[in-house]
């Protein structure tokens, strides 16, 4: 086994210090050692976009990336978004337009969605088409993940927008 | 899918990263976006016992302008090449090529001196280096030297750097004003390599073809030029006629190899397609 090395990161704004041997994968650090399991692994191949995380601002597949690479950066996973018991808009979205079904998918999406709007805060269809296509969803044919980030998109901008599930009162603000 | 162990060594300058390699020699393998090696890796095709990641080596990543000559640092991404403005003014061929390769996220850490260096006919870049005419500045113990990029690629996985170099940056003059380019690709779906893709550059002159180069992606070992194509359309006005000529020419061209995008005259037939087209969109970017 090669010697191990330790490696200090960001995790959802906490400073986080671990142990690993440089072939780990972030994936698996987040999942195994740091009980993060909202990315997770589907294809395992940088396909499927399960794994997705924001690395220091940008979006990244970490099931290809190692976690040695991750020294003194700020990593975000879907844990980090709701805050004191409220959605984040995202996750409102969703929500509101049923923009999931088994909700494998779910947290690589809204991770990527996140940074798409940071790029992009007024996306036409075409663009979160296109810049989403990194995230396969094998339930919803897309359509309602499209209209998730539309609802978020203009939650973000101060826009009112449109709720008429039962329970969103209790998470949104 | 977990990799072979293997030491991991961050370099922060180019002369660190070199010497590692004067080290290690055959045992090494250069990290650049870890977009091809890291799948290799995890899948046990590839199992260096050092990996030299050069991701921390600043000087690499960039993108500027010296008169008329782009340099573009061998570290920069993907994600780099389709947001930058200067690209989009003096070189929309490889932003638009970027557009196409793989995903947001590959793009995110995928970079230009990977893909060109990797050695794989199926990557975006090659063929573009070729119908640009790129130059790639390799720097190894000795010192720098520059290649073209028609004398790089030698094969499958094969190039012409040698095992103790690092690509530092890719050189590319600027198109002649009035010069239209495109990248036609076709791909099955989002992340996929190209089933045939064509990189154009096309100068027109008072209705006739003044300069004409065609790059092909993954249709034969390497990266190829389309020189019979480039050859017949040398003087004349791009009409239908001339550009289902250069189409057939090209396809002629092309030894692809049958695998499950396609059989060999499938491939053939739309490589001079992707050429076509190639075509009549740098034709209709041509001014002047």
């Amino acid at each position: 086994m090669a010697k191990k090395t330790a490696v200090s990161f960001r995790l959802n704004q906490t400073p986080v210090d671990v142990l690993v041997e440089p072939r780990e994968l972030l994936i698996h650090t987040l999942r195994e050692k740091l009980a993060t399991t909202g990315p997770h692994i589907g294809c395992e191949t940088s396909h499927c976009g399960a794994c997705t995380v924001d690395l220091d601002g940008i979006s990244v597949k970490a099931c290809t990336v190692l976690t040695v690479q991750c020294e003194d950066l700020d990593v975000l996973t879907i844990e980090g978004f709701a805050k004191g018991g409220q959605l984040h808009a995202l996750q409102e979205g969703f929500m509101q337009e049923h923009g999931l079904q088994c909700g494998f998918c779910t947290p690589g999406m809204i991770t990527r969605a996140y940074r798409l709007l940071q790029e992009i805060p007024d996306p036409t269809e075409e663009d979160i088409r296109y810049w989403m296509s990194g995230n396969l969803c094998r339930c919803t044919g897309y359509q309602n993940i499209v209209k998730a980030i539309q609802y978020a998109a203009a939650k973000l901008r101060g826009e009112a927008v449109a709720t008429s599930h039962p329970l969103m009162e209790e998470v949104t603000v | 899918m977990i990799p072979r162990p293997f030491a991991y060594h961050a370099p922060e300058t180019i002369p660190a990263a070199i010497a590692l390699l004067s080290d290690y020699g055959d045992l090494a393998k250069i990290l650049a976006g870890g977009h091809s090696l890291l799948p290799m890796m995890k899948l046990r095709f590839a199992a260096p016992e050092h990996l030299i990641d050069l991701g921390r080596i600043k000087e690499l990543r960039g993108i500027d302008m010296a008169g008329d000559e782009i340099r573009i640092g061998a570290m920069t991404t993907e994600r780099d090449i389709v947001a930058s403005s200067l690209l989009a003014e003096h070189l929309p061929l490889l932003v638009e090529t970027a557009r196409q390769i793989a995903d947001p996220q590959v793009r995110s850490k995928g970079t230009i001196g990977g893909d060109v260096a990797h050695g794989d006919p199926g990557n975006d870049h090659p063929a573009v280096m070729l119908a640009l005419g790129a130059h790639l500045v390799l720097v190894g113990p000795g010192g720098e030297r520059i290649v073209p990029a028609s004398e790089f690629f030698l094969g499958t996985y094969a190039t012409a750097i040698e095992p103790d170099e690092v690509m530092t940056q890719i050189r590319i003059m600027r198109p002649p004003a009035g010069s239209g380019s495109c990248y036609a690709k076709l791909k099955r779906k989002t992340g996929d390599y190209a089933t045939a893709a064509a990189a154009v550059v096309l100068r027109m002159e008072n209705g006739r073809c003044a300069a004409v180069s065609i790059g092909l992606t993954n249709v034969a070992p390497t990266a190829i030029r389309a020189e019979a194509a480039e050859a017949a359309l040398l003087g004349r006005a791009l009409d239908d006629a001339a550009i289902a000529e250069a189409g057939r020419l090209a396809s002629e061209g092309c030894e692809p190899a049958a695998d499950l995008r396609g059989d060999e005259e499938y491939k053939r037939a739309m490589a001079g397609q992707m050429v076509q087209r190639a075509l009549r969109t740098a034709l209709s970017r041509c001014t002047g």
